[in-house]
């Protein structure tokens, strides 16, 4: 498998920060485990192992447990065809780690946007600034702990938002149910 | 037995005069050159097209003009959804457009923020401009625009053009005043 040897040499070129690849279903994971040294693990696989195309950068809030951002990266080599998935975790206090702008330069709209999203700051970025959300709106709305209907904000003569009216929801789906009934989007509070 | 009086213009006994009233010639210009802002933000925009295109054919009412330009514009059709962000330039826009103007809300979203019961939508375009016509759908049919036009026209027919200039022009003198005295 391809994507798992370059896995592997990336491995046998950091040691310890990178952990075991783990396989799933074709698709090749590993874990940096100290995400200030991102960039430096992005510049040897892109200057190598040629991966030489970000395809996207993500976050996940692990809400309710430390550290509580994963940040992932999704590499793409056009020479090789091979695809390798990098996580990094962050801490909540912490919240930053350095930009990969140095190494792609795509990578740029993609951190604006987990930096609008999530609250997740990137150490040397060139111009972090929201992408979806207006200058100077207070909240980062991907969060867990934001709700769906969203906060009332206020910016005199620029901006405003109010909660939108639910009616009752977020409804859910909850997949696996046996009837319709139970599968279809409904109110469901949390027990 | 004759059931219905003859009222069209009737060139044997008028000749080359036309008599009615101010209002209504004004507003009659008004209806039938109403030019759009064509405000396309989301899949109604594609309807809204439609409605230009031939099979519907928008011209039929006067409307076949669209100016990407707020400053030559009437009416501006809000076709799709609204968020957060868009909405300032929405304004904007609207502000720019010279008076008289009128809004077409143009589909669930910009009624109402439709399906999107969200932090990033507006919850109705009616929260930052004043909306004339709001027409139900998602996206409607060309058929429902082309009604609401309709029916704006119809709210035009009944402006009362000349007291609202009257009155405009009695409120700039008043204000002259003001800055005379003072």
């Amino acid at each position: 498998m391809p994507a798992l040897d370059l896995a592997l040499k990336l491995k046998a070129q950091f040691g310890d920060l990178i952990s075991t690849p783990s396989e799933f279903r074709g698709e090749v994971t590993v874990r940096v485990t100290d995400a200030e040294r991102i960039a430096e693990v992005c510049a040897f696989a892109k200057a190598s192992l040629d991966f030489d195309f970000l395809v996207d950068i993500s976050s996940v809030d692990n809400y309710g447990s430390d550290p509580r951002w994963t940040v992932v990266y999704e590499l793409y080599g056009y020479g090789h065809r091979c695809h390798l998935r990098l996580k990094a975790d962050v801490s909540e206090e912490k919240s930053e780690l350095p930009t990969v702008t140095t190494v792609w330069r795509g990578a740029d709209w993609h951190e604006r946007e987990i930096y609008d999203m999530m609250g997740i700051r990137f150490r040397g970025h060139p111009d972090l600034r929201r992408i979806l959300m207006w200058e100077g709106y207070p909240y980062f709305p991907l969060r867990k702990d934001f709700p769906l209907a969203g906060k009332p904000t206020e910016l005199p003569d620029v901006a405003f938002t109010k909660p939108a009216p639910l009616e009752g929801g977020p409804f859910v789906t909850l997949p696996g149910g046996k009837t319709a009934v139970a599968r279809e989007p409904r109110v469901r509070t949390p027990e | 037995m004759q059931t219905s009086t003859e009222l069209a213009y009737d060139s044997k006994i008028e000749g080359d005069v036309v008599v009615t009233r101010v209002d209504a010639a004004l507003n009659w210009f008004r209806k039938n050159s109403l030019w759009p802002m064509p405000m396309g933000l989301a899949c109604c925009a594609i309807e809204l097209m439609a409605a230009g295109a031939s099979r519907f054919d928008i011209s039929r009412f006067g409307s076949e003009v669209m100016r990407f330009s707020p400053r030559q514009s009437d009416v501006m059709i809000v076709a799709g959804t609204v968020t957060y962000k868009m909405a300032l330039a929405l304004r904007r826009i609207y502000d720019q457009m010279a008076e008289p103007k009128w809004v077409i809300a143009m589909g669930a979203c910009a009624s109402t923020g439709g399906m999107y019961r969200s932090y990033a939508v507006l919850q109705g375009v009616d929260q930052i401009v004043p909306v004339d016509v709001y027409v139900a759908g998602c996206p409607p049919r060309p058929e429902a625009l082309l009604d609401a036009l309709i029916k704006l026209q119809h709210k035009i027919e009944k402006q009362p053009v000349v007291k609202e200039l009257e009155i405009a022009s009695a409120l700039a003198s008043r204000s002259d005043q003001k800055v005379g005295a003072a």
